[in-house]
């Protein structure tokens, strides 16, 4: 390569990846081989909602979601595709997958033994932080507690059989898109490790004297944002606070297994829709934080496309992403030198006062009785929801400046975003050719192998044995994502927060609003005979339920009788729901795009209980054409996150009541 | 007037064959404050066949502190139930009810998980934000829907409140608590009225803090003899879903005892009078009540002769508000 190293003094660059796989294992191949084409160094697969939350194709949750976010993966049928003509032992593959962590590592053991190699050879990354699951991304499927030990299940598996294996990924990645500050970032995802290697110590599998050989696998997934000496401060902090909690808690006297090892995605909730060319310099100044720092720099980085805010990116897009993390590590020269940052006594100084920060918030999770209680308590979701409140605040008073959005607004015509060819489209057909792609590999696998695999799984699961060894037998027998998990379910249970509890109230805003809303709803109430009763409900897979969330609780404050069950509710269910509870209102809320499709399985399902007549808002991310489309099929009102006037959109939600009912409208708060 | 108001007697027939949308459309009749739904209400209240009310079915009540697991504890026992092919109701209640109003209820899902199930119906209630009015409900409501199914489940929490009287309610009460909980016995020194007739230790699987709670709950138990009932505490845990077959033998055990001995019908009776002695109560005041003879004298009414219990209750607010006079209230 030109430009490369002078006497060999260089430093071998990072890992170079793009989080990607769309629409099928055929379609995600392809792409994964032309990205190796062009240079990049590792694979960082993306699944599909179905496949992250273990339900096949074909379940009615899985509607609408098929390929959709990323690849769907049924099978080691499937998995065989995704890696076609890529040979995996050479491969260093990251799989973002939490619940279904075992599986999927299952499945990928299996298809590299059928192209003869041996776990041992394997490397790669399996995210599997279940906690951050809970707070923030949704895609859970056990309770907490038995989540914890298959994580622990896979951690001693792989420590012994994939010793070159990361099993864990503790994400505070997450916790930042959650609204977490540094300190906050730095103190939750440490809590978040102690609580896994306490558990795996605390299991019994794995000796004392292998536990260092634990720590050393542990790694990390971080997020950068646009600060960015803040955000180099955080990585230093990281690594110094690592080292000291490794040799305190754990006892690991090996420096090197001390070493704070992670991967990176730069923050992709920071970038912006308004003038999304600026996100190319965002991506590399957030980079850059992470790479700079020579004692604390990044394993691996895989950086957003600029246009993300706008749609799934095409090639194209991603290639520009690629590029960026070349022209860093082979044009400039930051391989050539040491830790330029050593000895800035300002760099020592910000982060000191990040480590003093997140060591006095790591005792109070302690004193909680440590991460999971943390969590379970809510203590930590109304930590992050009052950094996020305060982070919004600052952009909306123009505190905070973000180019393009509350500042320099003015723009010329952008010729990179014209035409409807400039985001990639999902193929219509993906969901379709799946199912039956599914439906085959059904057909022909031998159904007494399978029962035998699976009985072996559920076996395993209730007498407490190491899940890894009967999954990877239910990987070669045919077994599928679903009936994996249905399995697991049965013996663990399909849990459900307690919806309202990690759901504090609200600020209320102006409260002669509040009281005229709390007046018309019981002035409505009366008039219609019953208090007001709202469903609100999340059909899909998507686990994104602030918005429905925000609306549950403002509707309860306004004084509706609120039913709240919380993400993936097939339509079939909110229509019961609907029906049993004896609704005045249903509020549907749906943010992966599935709109069109689940909005009129839920109407479909009211008619057939003979609720044709009840009144449906829906909100969720709606383009316009879709918004008139669902209106003219009778939805009442559509939100999108635009609507940010909360009283206002209750005082509509009461008058679309009233005018069911045949009573006149209030009109504007 | 209500919507899907519908001839009392065919609204009935749908209700004792079970018809998910005759019982929704009842509630919602039940819940609605008009005059002309009241009326409505009333009629079919007293249209229910006696011998269901009285005689058929079980209701269980569901009781226990906050946070033990009554959702889980009611899903396992809902698919115990459903495995029997037994149709189950349940109402799940939030007497908790804030300034607004306003109420937040999500448990519908922690007890019927999976794709819907045509023989489960719940439906939850909350507070009402006034003093009597979600007591005054659940009682007519229950007997809406033990019309409709085998089995009804009246699920709330027990402690600290005392709005919904579950022994009042059902035939069966059930005490959920949890291991390593102080409030074990508090709840059977201070909050119920009455003890209940099973206790259930959930969580069980913490192991040895839970047989602890067992032993405690059994020891307080020995104090409070009943003649030929022993109360069974037993360890269970929704989580991993043991010990459940124990508990619905139990419950059917209680079942068969109160019913072969004529208790059942008995017990009904009393809740109902004891609802209706409050609901006059809260209409005509203290006074009212002693016009009509006083409390005893109430309580015979409904527990004595044949006639609808909601026909008692018409006919002694009838009687009060003629004496009353033209006062109309």
């Amino acid at each position: 390569m030109t430009g490369q190293a002078k006497g060999g003094r260089r430093d071998r660059p990072w890992l170079m990846r793009t989080y990607s796989g769309h629409s099928s294992a055929k379609a995600s191949n392809e792409l994964y081989r032309k990205n190796l084409a062009k240079g990049q160094t590792g694979l960082s697969v993306a699944f599909d909602l179905p496949t992250q939350t273990g339900y096949d194709a074909d379940h009615p949750l899985a509607r609408g979601e098929v390929g959709r976010v990323g690849v769907p993966i049924c099978s080691i049928a499937d998995m065989e595709t995704l890696f076609e003509g890529i040979p995996i032992a050479q491969m260093n593959t990251s799989m973002t997958i939490n619940a279904t962590a075992p599986w999927l590592l299952a499945l990928y053991v299996a298809a590299a033994e059928r192209q003869g190699a041996t776990p041992a050879e394997l490397h790669g990354t399996t995210q599997n932080d279940i906690i951050k699951e809970y707070l923030s991304r949704g895609t859970y499927i056990f309770p907490p507690r038995p989540s914890l030990r298959l994580t622990s299940d896979m951690i001693a598996y792989t420590v012994r059989r994939i010793p070159k294996w990361n099993p864990i990924n503790v994400c505070s990645y997450h916790l930042q898109e959650a609204g977490a500050t540094p300190v906050q970032e730095l103190a939750y995802a440490l809590s978040t490790a102690i609580a896994v290697l306490d558990a795996v110590r605390d299991a019994g599998e794995v000796d004392a004297a292998e536990i260092p050989a634990v720590v050393a696998r542990i790694s990390f997934f971080v997020n950068a944002g646009i600060r960015f000496v803040e955000e180099c401060c955080k990585i230093r902090a990281f690594t110094e606070m690592w080292d000291a909690l490794t040799a305190e808690r754990y006892g690991v006297t090996d420096g090197k297994s001390r070493r704070f090892r992670y991967g990176v995605q730069v923050n992709s909730l920071g970038l912006t829709e308004q003038q999304p060319e600026n996100n190319v310099q965002r991506i590399v100044l957030e980079m850059l934080a992470v790479v700079l720092s020579k004692s604390a720099r990044a394993r691996a980085v895989q950086l957003p496309a600029w246009n993300e805010a706008l749609g799934l990116p095409r090639p194209w897009d991603q290639q520009w992403s690629l590029r960026i993390q070349q022209v860093m590590a082979f044009e400039t020269d930051l391989l050539e030198y040491g830790d330029i940052l050593d000895g800035s006594p300002v760099i020592a100084a910000k982060v000191d006062e990040l480590i003093a920060g997140a060591r006095a918030e790591m005792a109070r999770i302690e004193e909680l009785g440590g991460m999971v209680e943390a969590i379970e308590s809510g203590y930590v979701k109304r930590q992050l929801v009052a950094s996020h409140t305060a982070r919004l605040r600052a952009i909306e008073s123009g505190e905070q400046v973000i180019v393009g959005v509350n500042a320099f607004r003015e723009s010329e015509v952008s010729p990179l975003t014209t035409g409807s060819a400039s985001i990639l489209k999902v193929d219509g057909a993906a969901e379709r050719e799946q199912i039956e792609r599914l439906r085959g590999f059904r057909g022909r696998r031998n159904p007494d192998e399978v029962e035998l695999a699976l009985c072996g799984l559920v076996e395993a699961a209730k007498n407490g044995a190491n899940i890894m060894e009967p999954s990877i037998r239910c990987a070669h027998a045919g077994v599928t994502t679903g009936e994996w998990a249905e399995a697991l379910r049965d013996v663990f249970g399909d849990y459900r927060p307690a919806t309202g509890i990690d759901i504090g109230s609200h600020s209320l805003g102006d409260p002669a609003r509040i009281d005229e809303l709390r007046r018309r709803v019981r002035e409505t109430s009366n008039a219609v005979g019953r208090h007001l009763r709202l469903l609100v409900a999340k059909p899909g897979l998507d686990g994104h339920s602030n918005g429905a969330e925000q609306i549950a609780v403002k509707a309860r404050d306004a004084g509706f009788e609120v039913i709240y069950d919380g993400i993936r509710l097939t339509p079939a269910q909110i229509a019961v729901a609907a029906m049993e509870e004896g609704v005045h209102l249903l509020g549907l809320s749906v943010l992966s795009g599935s709109h069109l499709g689940l909005v009129e399985s839920v109407l479909a399902e009211l008619r057939e209980r003979g609720l044709g007549a009840l009144p449906i808002v829906l909100g969720g991310i709606i383009p316009d054409d879709d918004a008139d489309e669902l209106r003219a099929r009778g939805v009442a009102a559509v939100y999108t996150p635009k609507d940010v006037d909360m009283n206002r959109m209750i005082g509509e939600m009461v008058d679309i009541i009233r005018e069911t009912s045949g009573l006149a409208p209030f009109g504007r708060v | 007037m209500p919507a899907n108001a519908r001839p009392i007697g065919e609204w009935v027939s749908a209700l004792l064959s079970g018809e998910r949308r005759a019982v929704a459309d009842a509630l919602n009749v039940l819940d609605d404050r008009r005059p002309a739904a009241v009326a409505i209400a009333g009629k079919l209240l007293a249209a229910l066949p006696t011998e269901r009310i009285e005689h058929e079915g079980q209701i269980i009540g569901l009781t226990g502190p906050p946070g033990v697991g009554k959702s889980s504890l009611s899903a396992v026992l809902i698919a115990a139930w459903r495995t029997q092919g037994k149709r189950v109701g349940v109402l799940a209640v939030d007497p908790t009810s804030p300034l607004s109003g306003g109420a937040l209820l999500g448990d519908r899902l922690r007890m019927a998980q999976g794709a819907p199930d045509p023989g489960v119906f719940i439906r939850s209630l909350a507070g009402r934000g006034e003093i009597g009015g979600l007591a005054a409900l659940v009682l007519p409501m229950a007997r809406v829907m033990a019309t409709a199914f085998d089995v009804v489940l009246l699920e709330t929490i027990g402690v600290g409140q005392s709005e919904v009287d579950v022994a009042l309610h059902s035939d069966t009460t059930v005490l959920v608590v949890q291991p390593a909980s102080g409030d074990t016995l508090q709840f059977l020194k201070a909050g119920v009225t009455e003890i209940p007739a099973v206790v259930a230790v959930n969580k069980a699987d913490l192991g040895r803090p839970a047989r602890k709670a067992r032993d405690e709950m059994e020891a307080a138990l020995r104090y409070a003899p009943m003649a030929d009932w022993v109360v069974p505490v037993l360890l269970c845990s929704a989580l991993y879903k043991s010990g459940v077959d124990d508990l619905v033998a139990a419950l059917e055990r209680h079942r068969l005892l109160l019913s072969q001995t004529g208790r059942l019908r008995q017990r009904r009776r009393d809740g109902v009078a004891a609802w209706g002695l409050r609901r006059l109560r809260e209409e005509f005041g203290r006074h009212g009540v002693e016009i009509l003879g006083g409390a005893d004298s109430v309580l015979a009414r409904f527990t004595e002769g044949d006639a609808p219990f909601y026909d008692v209750l018409e006919a002694s607010r009838a009687e009060l508000l003629q004496r009353f006079g033209s006062r109309t209230i």
